[in-house]
């Protein structure tokens, strides 16, 4: 692990339902279980699921709770703009946003946000349900422009590509097109930071 | 050679079910509710790895699940139910006679609560109900700790032959962590009844001594070493004492990490909450000044600290009585109790949306359908995905699972003196009604009430993630089941109208709940069985999509918004210039809303 990635991390991944914020969760959790990292997640199940408020809480490292404190922090994964505003109170000084900006993200001093329209970039593949994995991929790229003592996600694009490639291993249609949205993603921040 | 990772991401409730087949269940039963709803099938996924046959279902309600499960104990062999809080209500009936007449092979009822609540009618704590039927029950902090309590909890059933509850909750059942697997044994139980009618079949008498009994096996449980409370800081010297247990104890566990106060009070961990352990009572009390309980939803660990002169908790307002205990919350009681400074926070949002039926769901058509032809009718609604029907104004009461049927029968009678009755509209599911509908039905038909029963038959139970319903077992596999026909049951039921429609046909829908409130007015029940498949039933994708209907606005679109607040589809966004345009990702082609507009707008792309 580099130094400047901690081995401890709580996420936060919020979104609405139907977005497959469980889906993204799920591969951030496979990526910490790939390295060895122990790894606690907790999920929005039931009514709230149908097209509601959805958020996941996700701690790598060894964390007795499932849940994050508001102030704890290090990120927050946004899939809709919408969904950063009530989930900013979880994150500490000097934490980073990754919002899916379909709309203006409010300027916030005390943390570093990066937008994309994800949306508009998973339309322009041809594949308009993937914008939250556009939305990971983009993520993914942000991360070497963070502050030294910012920390950064756990996980590199590789590994995530990894636990794609393996969880969609016998749907090549779904895989192929899942692994296009991730490095669509990527490549538009890597290529435009 | 290639290691095995042998640690595998599991959600809580697969973590129980991966401990119920480690540990040699053999018959299980459930029937889906929220946070429950993942261990029958995750058991179903996990039976495929072994040869060896289990009979696991789902039951058509909690109390069928619970007698069918129970008698598989008294067969000899470990068995299993799991539901929700509320299911255990549905399952009272047969869970309290059950612990006086104890079990043969190991038995457990998982019944998880939902402190919140996030997706349920109350926040009852199920320690209670263990409490009332006089049953150990355990209290899981983590997934994790879920499954190696399956293995005492079976251990604990057929050494004190009695009923074991696993009292799990969301934050359990819904948490995913690393979870190593084990080997699945196969127990060496053989299904072998032993008549006993004194026992099985007791007559009052009789219960008199299994009261007895029970109370005597209560006695040993709360002396057995195995579920003992468990020091988690045993090295600490103090006065001060946190009794924590389920999920609270993992919070606080942190909590007391994070601001440095881990050696600042002998923390302990209750497993067993009820019966509590005698002498754990004697040594907190004789041992400790302050002792501070904190635990969900109910103070049932802190009453039984009958010295309470040393005790904070629920009953001295000292922890919060109602809503999850989120760590932000444990963390404020835990800093007063130590006297440190309470850290401002700033309480996190619900993130704004309310949850809404899906675009295409044919429940929006049914509850459309319902307001044009009953619109000044009183709406009686169910348990389900259909209790959305609240945002479109189709819904005004929901009280537990059946009601509808029964509170419609309720305001009929209530109203029958009046010169004009309101048409009354009950809405119930197709699982739901199987579940509890016909008992109520049947009631209603032979009190001669009157008014419109719609079934919003999507052949599935969709809000718990499409389990099948008695009238669709027979998709699964051919050979084993036999489906019940929802008419042919509401036919059976003594109901003089029923008729099954499509409420993708809308304009045609419409026509029939209209003549079944022209016949519920004169004479009786009226049923229309709604029938379209769900939208996002992953067993029925194929059939459930017809081809989509590609619809756009018109120019004459004068923005009345009547399509948003009485067809409420998220795919129709009313935009910022006061025109309605469609969502081209949302829209799932069902064409419904060609029959909303009044002006007809909405038109089809041809």
């Amino acid at each position: 692990m580099p130094k400047d990635q901690s081995s401890k991390q709580q996420i936060i991944i919020s979104g609405v339902g139907g977005q497959g914020v469980l889906f993204i969760t799920g591969l951030l959790a496979q990526a910490a279980i790939d390295k060895n990292l122990p790894v606690f997640t907790s999920e929005t199940h039931g009514m709230a699921q149908r097209g509601g408020a959805v958020v996941s809480h996700l701690k790598v490292g060894g964390f007795p709770s499932p849940l994050i404190r508001p102030g704890r922090a290090d990120g927050l994964l946004a899939l809709k703009t919408e969904s950063i505003a009530p989930y900013r109170p979880y994150l500490k000084p000097g934490a980073w946003i990754v919002a899916n900006a379909t709309q203006e993200i409010r300027p916030d001093e005390a943390v570093t946000a990066f937008g994309v329209d994800a949306e508009q970039l998973a339309q322009k593949i041809d594949n308009p349900r993937s914008a939250n994995i556009v939305l990971l991929g983009f993520a993914l790229a942000c991360m070497p422009e963070l502050a030294a003592g910012q920390n950064k996600m756990f996980c590199t694009f590789d590994e995530i590509k990894a636990v794609l490639t393996k969880r969609l291993s016998s749907r090549t249609a779904l895989r192929e097109s899942s692994l296009g949205a991730l490095a669509a993603g990527f490549n538009h921040r890597a290529s435009n930071p | 050679m290639k290691r095995v990772n042998k640690k595998r991401l599991m959600l809580g409730n697969e973590a129980i079910a991966r401990g119920l087949i480690e540990n040699g269940c053999s018959m299980a039963a459930s029937y889906p509710g929220t946070p429950a709803s993942e261990i029958l099938t995750a058991l179903f996924e996990f039976q495929k790895e072994t040869p060896v046959a289990r009979h696991i279902q789902w039951a058509v309600n909690e109390k069928v699940a619970f007698e069918i499960a129970y008698t598989g104990s008294l067969a000899g062999l470990r068995s299993a139910v799991s539901m929700k809080q509320v299911g255990l209500n549905v399952a009272s009936d047969p869970l309290m006679s059950a612990a006086y007449l104890g079990t043969a092979g190991g038995f457990i009822i998982i019944s998880a609560d939902d402190p919140g609540p996030h997706s349920s009618q109350t926040e009852q704590d199920s320690r209670l109900m263990a409490m009332m039927a006089k049953i150990p029950v355990l209290d899981p902090k983590s997934p994790e700790q879920a499954k190696q309590m399956i293995r005492t909890a079976f251990e604990l059933s057929e050494k004190f032959k009695i009923p074991v509850m696993l009292r799990p909750t969301t934050r359990v059942c819904h948490a995913r962590q690393d979870i190593k697997i084990g080997l699945i044994k196969e127990t060496d139980l053989r299904v072998d009844f032993k008549k006993d009618p004194t026992r099985w079949a007791a007559t009052p008498k009789f219960r008199f001594h299994l009261h007895r009994e029970l109370e005597e096996k209560l006695t040993k449980l709360a002396a057995y070493s195995d579920t003992f409370p468990v020091h988690l800081n045993p090295g600490v010297q103090t006065r001060r004492a946190l009794v924590v247990s389920g999920v609270a104890a993992a919070h606080t566990e942190e909590i007391l990490k994070d601001l440095d106060l881990f050696q600042t009070f002998s923390l302990f961990q209750v497993v067993q909450p009820y019966p509590l352990h005698a002498e754990f009572v004697d040594f907190l009390i004789g041992r400790y000044e302050e002792i501070l309980v904190i635990e969900e939803t109910a103070a049932v660990i802190e009453m039984q600290l009958a010295d309470r002169h040393r005790v904070k908790g629920k009953l001295t307002g000292t922890v919060p009585t109602v809503g999850e205990l989120l760590p932000e919350t444990i963390q404020k009681v835990i800093s007063e109790f130590a006297g440190v400074p309470i850290e401002p926070i700033e309480p996190p949002g619900t993130g704004g949306r309310r949850p809404t039926l899906c675009a295409g769901c044919p429940h929006r058509a049914s509850f459309f359908a319902i307001k044009k032809a009953a619109p000044k009718g009183i709406y009686t609604s169910d348990i389900g995905c259909y209790t959305l029907g609240l945002n479109l104004g189709a819904v005004d009461t929901v009280l537990c699972m059946g009601a509808a049927i029964s509170q419609a029968a309720g305001f009929y009678h209530a109203y029958k003196g009046e010169k004009k009755p309101p048409d009354i509209v009950a809405t119930i599911g197709d699982s739901t009604f199987f579940h509890a509908g016909t008992a109520a039905l049947i009631d209603a038909v032979t009190h001669r009430a009157r008014f419109v029963l719609v079934i919003l038959d999507n052949q599935t139970t969709a809000m718990t993630g499409n389990q099948p319903t008695p009238a669709t077992l027979q998709r699964i596999d051919n050979d084993l089941f036999l489906n019940v026909e929802l008419e042919s049951l509401v036919q059976g039921c003594g109901v003089g109208f029923c008729r099954v429609a499509d409420p993708y046909r809308l304009d045609e829908f419409v026509g029939h709940i209209k003549a079944a409130v022209r016949y519920s007015r004169k004479e009786g029940v009226a049923v229309v069985i709604a029938r379209h498949p769900c939208l996002i039933d992953k067993f029925r994708v194929e059939e459930a999509r017809q081809a989509p209907v590609r619809v756009e606005i018109s120019d004459n679109c004068d923005g009345c918004g009547y399509c948003i607040s009485h067809f409420e589809c998220p795919a129709l966004v009313m935009n910022p210039d006061k025109v309605v345009t469609v969502d081209p990702v949302l829209c799932s082609g069902c064409g419904v809303c060609l029959s909303v507009c009044p002006k007809k707008s909405i038109v089809e792309i041809k």
